[in-house]
């Protein structure tokens, strides 16, 4: 029976610490999927947590400022300023229109400063205009899905 | 057109259905017609799903614009190679291409096996007809790909598709899906094989044995996929990144990790007759994982940024998961006794012990990134928020992991079956060993500081010289023997038991794999707005911009950097990093400028144009190279493994030679005590 007790203490001892490493620190690697309400009920308690929030992005509202580019998130008729600070560029599929998610932290100022941005283009795998005209469904068995691709896009590491 | 495949896939399905019926009345009431017309149906579903496959890809071909998937997927100014991989480009093709290649390992299955296994077959059949008929269900009923454009029922077309995405239109990327679709899909078998032999409770190994190549195969298909995706990753898309635990890289990784954990764990039991359980739970899990991993990318439960469109096939899936699980549980419950293991552990320090870590360590790993991949989920039913955990988690994780991992792959291939003794740990690793602690030591004082990555490249250094140890060894003592070469000594040696030294060649690759992991936190990076004559500099490199060059063709608009490199003020000649922006998809392109030196890569991406001047990241990422040769070499180590042994291997081991006659199944059996040490 020994040599069991040698594998329990051996098993043991490495789910342990592969528990204590899954649970140790996990506050700094989460990441809270907010909606732009809930970020606005949050009030302050939302400046001390990572929060990714998705939305529309606001046509007109893009400005370059220097390295910094400032946006507006619209979702649900629920606008969100957004300030993205980060290092890289943002993604190609970035622009008016587009669905994103921006992860950062909500800032002192109300507008959320954001580090990192995933963009996904909605406008170009939606129907254009003149192409597929109103009233335009595909026939036959089964609900018609919205075709997009696997779309593969992101910003940072 | 349109109706003959649907009606194809309608009638496939009711054949799929056919198949498992007569396969199982078949063979419960020894009924051998019923059987055979069984696997005649598998074999029929083959033909009509490769019609409903061949007339997708023809209209795909040729562009017929009333066909919604065709619309959405293809245009006509695509070159043909695309849109061929437009099959798999979207969610209902992709279901296809899914149904169609099962179908196929399907036939195979049935053309390879006539008069053999003849009591496992008609199980086997039933089984890959089961998720056969699941897939139908899917690809005739709920999201058929030959819906029509209409407008008020009256057929309409459209002038042109909406084609493929820019991004994905590069090799890597139209044969990546085919890869982990194979993969995918291949696991189905050894399952079925592995149910089979459980229902009717066959003796022996035969459903190992007979699905070894098989499980060999799927798994490089499964893992070239993953790394096909990676270094499109990395080549394409101008982030410089090879992995971020995305959740949809996260489903192709988990199936391959349970696999690993199956492929060692099968040879205890063609060894040694133990483990008989866990190998069925693992095989089961292997599959259950592949199911799940195409749920996950088909359902969007989980956002990724590989989103597909979400849709309603995930319930079908969820049910499908849930019915599958608990029937494979029921199944190993009731057959318990059946799995009743032939030996013992009897040392932590042995070959037994190494692998049953090496399946605790791939377990843990696979069920962390599924907790990891699945918490936004988790939390939100239990904690009501919904919360995602980031690649920082993951590598708290996966890293430790890896190392220990690669530690077991230097141990354990040389620990001795049963026990093993001081002896023979000194003759093995003693030298591996001291060349480990030097090579830590000078790395420690060549001024190296982040630990895993000394840990990493002295575990690496470790199994490189015990895996080169057992190759010279063995080739030694042939050459002296047989008056040959050392060369092909070696040759020989690899060629007389190529399980064994085939696995090497995979454990050399996963080191060199290694080795280019180890590189990452040495990468550097650099990011500036440059003008014409502008300099900037990335670690030791100088990049002087010589030119900004605009172009303009049909397709795209392209601007183009031409950078003088130096190193150190030693010239390197240039590199022209360039920005793709494709009209009809409104889309930008990256198209990165590498210069790929075994130490480092040099990578440029030009990442945007603001007010004429351009933003250009710059990386060094050192030793990256490592990875895909490391890939490279696993995929030849899998090849030699799949080589026949020149010597006839047999097993000397337990062997089941008769059946006792109470009622109660109690096998007589002998055991014969295996010499020689290691043999795969």
């Amino acid at each position: 029976m020994q040599k069991y007790g040698k594998f329990a203490v051996l098993m043991a001892i490495i789910v342990g610490s592969l528990l204590w490493l899954a649970t140790n620190g996990i506050q700094n690697s989460t990441t809270y999927y907010k909606s732009i309400a809930e970020l606005r009920q949050m009030g302050g308690g939302a400046q001390a947590r990572n929060v990714r929030v998705g939305g529309d992005v606001v046509g007109d509202s893009i400005v370059h400022e220097g390295t910094f580019v400032k946006f507006n998130l619209v979702q649900d008729k629920e606008t969100l300023r957004v300030a993205y600070e980060g290092r890289d560029p943002l993604p190609d599929t970035f622009r008016g229109g587009a669905q994103a998610l921006a992860a950062g932290r909500m800032g002192p100022d109300g507008v959320f400063h954001a580090s990192e941005i995933q963009a996904k283009c909605a406008s170009k795998y939606a129907p254009k205009p003149g192409m597929a005209p109103e009233g335009l469904q595909p026939k036959g068995v089964g609900k018609p899905t919205q075709a997009m691709p696997a779309s593969t896009l992101r910003t940072s590491l | 057109m349109e109706n003959v495949g649907a009606l194809a896939l309608l009638l496939a399905f009711c054949i799929a259905l056919y198949a498992i019926i007569a396969s199982v009345t078949g063979t419960l009431k020894k009924k051998p017609f019923l059987t055979l017309s069984g696997e005649r149906a598998v074999v029929v579903v083959w033909l009509l799903v490769s019609l409903a496959s061949g007339i997708l890809v023809y209209s795909l071909i040729t562009g017929d614009m009333r066909m919604a998937y065709v619309a959405s997927h293809s245009n006509h100014a695509m070159p043909i190679f695309y849109k061929v991989a437009a099959w798999w480009g979207g969610q209902e093709g992709s279901l296809l291409f899914w149904s169609w290649i099962l179908s196929t390992y399907g036939a195979v299955v049935v053309l390879t096996n006539k008069g053999k296994h003849r009591n496992l077959m008609p199980w086997v059949l039933s089984i890959l007809s089961t998720v056969q008929v699941f897939f139908l269900i899917l690809n005739a009923f709920v999201v058929s790909p030959f819906q029509v454009l209409a407008v008020d029922k009256v057929v309409t077309s459209v002038p042109d598709g909406m084609g493929l995405n820019p991004l994905l239109q590069y090799w890597a990327m139209v044969i990546h899906p085919p890869m982990l679709y194979l993969g995918y899909v291949g696991f189905v078998v050894p399952f079925a094989f592995a149910m089979a032999s459980l229902i009717v409770k066959a003796p022996g190994e035969s459903w190992i044995q007979s699905t070894r190549r098989w499980a060999i195969v799927t798994w490089l298909f499964q893992g070239t996929g993953v790394m096909l995706g990676s270094a499109w990753a990395y080549h394409v898309l101008g982030w410089g990144g090879y992995w971020m635990w995305d959740p949809v890289e996260n489903a192709s990784l988990l199936p391959w990790l349970a696999a690993t954990a199956f492929l060692h764990s099968v040879m205890m039991q063609e060894k040694k007759g133990m483990m008989k359980v866990w190998n069925m739970v693992l095989i089961a899990s292997t599959f259950f994982l592949c199911i799940y991993g195409t749920f996950l990318t088909r359902s969007g439960i989980v956002s990724s940024v590989h989103a597909f469109a979400e849709s309603p096939i995930g319930k079908f899936f969820v049910v499908f998961l849930a019915v599958g699980i608990a029937a494979t549980v029921w199944l190993i419950l009731d057959r318990l006794d059946y799995l009743k293991s032939e030996s013992e552990l009897e040392s932590v320090v042995s070959r037994e012990s190494s692998f049953l870590f090496n399946n605790l360590i791939l377990l843990a790993s696979c069920f962390a990134v599924l907790w990891g991949t699945m918490f936004p989920v988790i939390s939100e039913k239990f904690a009501s928020e919904k919360i995602s955990l980031d690649a920082v988690w993951f590598n708290r994780l996966m890293v430790p992991i890896g190392l220990f991992l690669l530690f077991l792959t230097g141990v354990g291939p040389l620990f001795a079956w049963r026990r093993t003794s001081m002896e023979s740990l000194r003759k093995n690793f003693q030298w591996p060993g001291i060349g480990m602690l030097i090579t830590v030591a000078a790395l420690y004082l060549g001024g190296m500081r982040y630990i895993y990555s000394i840990i990493s490249l002295g575990l690496c250094f470790f199994v490189t010289a015990t895996i080169f140890m057992e190759f010279f060894r063995g080739s030694r003592a042939i050459s002296e023997k047989s008056k040959m070469g050392f060369i092909p000594a070696m040759v020989e040696l690899t060629h007389r038991n190529t399980r064994r030294y085939g696995g090497y060649l995979v454990h050399m690759g996963i080191v060199l794999m290694f080795v280019g992991w180890s590189g990452h936190p040495f990468n550097q990076t650099a990011i500036g707005e440059v003008a014409k004559g502008d300099s900037m500099s990335v670690g030791a490199y100088t990049l002087k911009v010589l030119d900004l060059q605009d172009s303009d063709t049909a397709d795209y608009q392209e601007a183009t950097a031409v950078l003088e490199i130096s190193k150190n003020g030693q010239p390197l000649g240039t590199l022209s990093p360039a920005r793709r922006f494709y009209k009809v998809a409104q889309q930008a392109t990256a198209d990165v400028a590498l210069r790929t030196r075994l130490n480092e890569d040099l990578y440029i991406n030009y990442a945007a144009v603001t007010n004429g001047k351009a933003t250009l990241q710059a990386y060094v990422f050192p030793l990256v190279t490592w990875i895909w040769i490391g890939v490279i070499t696993l995929i030849g180590g899998t090849f030699v493994c799949l080589v026949p042994s020149k010597v006839a291997r047999s097993y000397p081991r337990t062997e089941v030679v008769g059946i006792a006659q109470e009622g109660k199944r109690q096998p007589a059996v002998v055991h014969h005590e295996n010499a020689q040490r290691g043999s795969e």
